[in-house]
């Protein structure tokens, strides 16, 4: 092939063999300098195996990748980092139990004399790297102490420190960050850009691929659709290459009047201390109607999973009371909460959701072993027949239940999950960011289990992040900030703007209030 | 009972069902699915072969007499490697099991010989009440493991590490390092028949019938009780099994508790056939525990493992040092073939859990 300046990375003609599939099926692929190229497709498209192949993880099975004009070929991510390609995981690969700039400089450490480690320098350019990023941390904060979004930016200010940077792929960096954290992170994409370094990104959100990309390639089935300019495109375009047909959520509208709904659940002055002072969730109230569906917007550290561990059991030390149906209950530990009928789809499906160990079918019903009992064991037929019923009402698609979990994608395992909730028939069903991590169709899916059980009485309440997704799915959203409840809407009051703005509120009120006392 | 490690009821009938799949399927049996069915019948080839090997090797190996002195051992081993099964399972392990053997021991000894000294008097007690103190001496250092390991968020080892040391002071200090010798009870103090443990019943040791029936008792709670699939899914994901509503700290004190009794139970039936009981007695057995559970097929990151193939990891246990003994092999010998064997078999272990995890990964794509 020809020495195109403009082409930073070619690969040529990639496969990649697993045995039993071909997760890559000679598929051609532009890096073009200084762009942002977006690789679409849904789960299983490819995508990943294709960023792995170039950030030397994988090494195809047949092609070849050019890198400016040369053929090259990566023994692995060090070498591939060598020649300039950075990767930033949609699964972090940090060290938890390191700190801030341990983690930044891992097998890239600044030394004295090749022998000391120069803690002074890693420091002042861990500050520095930050500052750029317009994400202040203290370097010496353990990164197993962060949350999930401020992972992120330490992920990436690791491969910023890399002199000669040429390629960076980001694999769904914005699948846990919050709205504001994402204008961040566009703002230091399009910097790089602009210093010349070409982006790879992955994602499942359109809108943003719309802002942020230059070039848009999409796979499916291992296959190369199509490519395009993305001035030349718009999201249906889009959606309809990536699945052969057009999609996407709609509002679902219901005509209930909630007045005369009975409330099921009512939280009254919420308060949640965070350790070194100051509230994780300030004097929150709400309530729940029977049947409904209610939102939680929020940015990353709002307070929003908070309120979820409350509720469980798991913060037990919060203060202020809870009503479930009317009468005040003492919330002091998991498995009582569930057997007053609460149960909760936890954000991080693989730590908390799911054991990997055990097959689907168990997965399924281990938060109810003890309904399906004969004597004292278990009555295994009555326990399968719940499963069966289970897979079938939420329509996981299952070969065999007895197969591992981890024969299942990633949205059917997301169904289990939720099915591994329902079964132990709750009042109230708690969903955190239900749909991360999983393909449109699979999305579209998991918004229809949730507004049949709505339908069928079940009140429920959602976090999302995804303002798309929680415009669509929700009947009254209440909006988080900083700890505080910002705003409260209600069908026709639900709007974008509103969201966005009652989204910054609470930190707004917490500076001037910083301000009054000093 | 069965000797590998998935869930399956029994090894061979839903092999028999797979490959009957397979053919509706209209799929060929795959190299990997046998390959499967051989690694999960790993420690069971194996033990054939040792006996097999030992039996031409050793020509007193294949004997009664000799086959009942493996059986009295591999009885001890399998006790403690059931407890210790429980344990690893919740991602766990208990190095205090080898010093409770010889505290119980040492507890049950000193009951009969010397009775219980209170208020000036001197109490006797019959054996079965003996028995029944020396397994809640068990169940108390268990109970006192899963407490710290639970409340105070100790990691177990370090946890079983303590105990360790101070179950095995405690037996020390019971006699001041000496034995009780001859305990047998006198006909007056109404405390006879201790050495009953350590006898046969139709030719088939009183040790190894309790091994059966504890096998048994917490195979059937492993596998069909909520307890037991709770203990699995702690090890699994500890984390989303308290989301679920499991009650992981109980489940792991009550464990840790069954494990000090099994213990318990061992150093029981150890004093009795040795008909005395030393408190040095068990030490560095929790290492055959152990390796009993791993060459079975636990895993020791927790969340599998089956009591069946502990059993039979015991015998491989057995069989090794006992054969080897009669082979005339010298004990440091015997020391470096028995590292050798635990670590080829977690070794082979690992590989097939790689298999197995390639053959989910692949089925999740053959489903898309």
């Amino acid at each position: 092939m020809q020495k195109n300046e403009n082409i930073v990375l070619h690969a040529d003609r990639v496969s990649k063999i697993y045995p039993g599939t071909k997760a890559l099926d000679n598929v051609s692929f532009d890096v073009r300098r200084g762009k942002v190229n977006v690789l679409i497709g849904e789960n299983g498209a490819g995508k990943s195996t294709l960023m792995k192949i170039i950030a030397g993880i994988e090494r195809p099975s047949s092609g070849r990748i050019i890198l400016e004009g040369k053929e090259v070929s990566f023994k692995d991510t060090t070498e591939a980092r060598a020649y300039g390609i950075g990767i930033i995981h949609q699964e972090l690969s940090l060290f938890p139990n390191l700190n801030v700039y341990q983690n930044i400089f891992m097998a890239n450490e600044k030394t004295i004399y090749n022998l000391a480690l120069d803690n002074k320098q890693h420091v002042t350019e861990t500050i520095k790297v930050l500052d750029r990023l317009e994400y202040p941390l203290n370097p010496e904060t353990l990164v197993g102490d962060l949350r999930v979004g401020q992972q992120q930016m330490i992920e990436i200010a690791r491969n910023l420190i890399q002199k000669n940077l040429k390629i960076l792929i980001m694999d769904e960096p914005t699948s846990s960050l919050s709205e504001q954290e994402v204008e961040v992170l566009f703002k230091i994409i399009r910097e790089l850009t602009a210093s010349g370094i070409s982006i790879v990104y992955i994602s499942h959100r359109l809108e943003e691929i719309m802002r942020i990309g230059d070039y848009v390639t999409i796979l499916r089935d291992g296959r190369f659709v199509a490519e395009e300019e993305v001035k030349n495109i718009n999201v249906p375009w889009i959606v309809q290459q990536m699945v052969g047909q057009e999609k996407s959520y709609k509002r679902k509208e219901r005509e209930i009047d909630w007045s005369k709904r009975e409330t099921v659940l009512n939280v009254k002055n919420m308060k949640l201390p965070k350790s070194g002072g100051g509230f994780l969730l300030d004097d929150v109230s709400f309530n729940l109607k029977k049947g409904e569906i209610l939102g939680i917007y929020g940015l990353m550290g709002s307070g929003r999973t908070e309120i979820f561990e409350c509720l469980m059991g798991l913060r037990p030390e919060f203060t202020g009371t809870v009503e479930l149906e009317g009468k005040a209950i003492k919330i002091s530990n998991v498995s009582e909460q569930i057997d007053r009928g609460f149960a909760v789809i936890p954000e991080d499906r693989q730590r908390e959701g799911l054991v990997q160990t055990m097959d689907i079918g168990r997965n399924i019903s281990l938060s109810s072993l003890t309904r399906y009992m004969k004597g004292m064991f278990i009555d295994f037929k009555k326990e399968d027949q719940k499963i069966n019923e289970q897979i079938k009402d939420i329509r996981i698609k299952v070969a065999d239940k007895r197969l591992p979990i981890l024969s299942l994608s990633g949205g059917n395992q997301q169904k289990v999950v939720i099915g591994k909730g329902i079964l132990t028939e709750p009042k109230i069903l708690l969903l955190d960011e239900p749909s991360r991590g999983i393909d449109i169709g699979a999305k579209t899916e998991v918004f229809d289990i949730i507004h049949q059980y709505a339908e069928r009485g079940l009140s429920i309440i959602v976090i999302s992040s995804e303002l798309k997704e929680i415009l669509a799915i929700a009947d009254r959203i209440i909006v988080l900030s900083n700890g505080i409840k910002t705003d409260e809407l209600t069908g026709e009051e639900i709007t974008e703007d509103r969201l966005v703005l009652a989204s910054y509120k609470g930190h707004r009120k917490h500076h001037t209030n910083e301000k009054g006392e000093k | 009972m069965c000797w590998h490690h998935t869930r399956d009821t029994a090894s061979i009938i839903p092999m028999k069902k797979e490959k009957s799949n397979m053919a509706a399927g209209t799929k060929k049996l795959t190299k990997n699915d046998i390959i499967m069915s051989l690694l999960k019948g790993r420690t069971f080839i194996v033990l054939i072969i040792l006996v097999l090997f030992f039996s031409f090797a050793a020509p007193n190996f294949f004997t009664a007499s000799s086959l009942l002195l493996i059986a009295k051992h591999v009885a001890l081993y399998g006790i403690l490697g059931i407890g210790m099964t429980y344990v690893i399972i919740t991602g766990g392990i208990d190095l205090s099991v080898g010093s409770i053997v010889g505290l119980g021991g040492m507890i049950a000894g000193g009951l009969i010989n010397e009775g219980l000294r209170m208020f000036g008097y001197t109490a006797y007690l019959n054996v079965p009440s003996i028995v029944i103190v020396t397994i809640a001496f068990g169940a108390l250092v268990g109970l006192l493991n899963g407490f710290i390991i639970t409340r105070f968020k100790v990691a177990a080892f370090i946890a079983t590490l303590g105990t360790m040391y101070i179950a095995r002071g405690f037996a020390m200090l019971r006699s001041n390092g000496a034995t009780f010798s001859n305990i047998v009870g006198k006909e007056a103090l109404g405390n006879t028949g201790f050495e009953f443990f350590g006898r046969n019943i139709l030719g088939i040791p009183v040790g190894a019938i309790i091994l059966l029936i504890i096998a048994v008792i917490s195979g059937i709670i492993l596998k069909n009780t909520p307890f037991g699939w709770h203990v699995q899914s702690i090890g699994g994901n500890e984390k989303a099994a308290k989301l679920s509503g499991v009650k992981t700290n109980r489940v792991k004190r009550l464990v840790y508790m069954f494990s000090g009794m099994c213990a318990a139970i061992v150093g029981i039936i150890t004093a009795s056939q040795l008909v005395a009981s030393h408190p040095a007695s068990g030490e560095t057995w929790e290492m055959n525990a152990i390796a009993a559970a791993v060459l079975g097929g636990t895993s020791m990151s927790g969340g599998v493992g089956t009591i069946g193939g502990t059993i039979v990891g015991a015998f491989v246990i057995g069989v090794i040092n006992d054969g080897m003994v009669m082979c005339g092999v010298s004990e440091f010998w015997q020391m470096i073939i028995k590292g050798v064997v635990i670590i080829v078999a977690v070794l082979i272990d690992q590989f097939q859990r790689n298999l197995q995890n390639r053959m989910a990964l692949q089925s999740r794509e053959e489903n898309k």
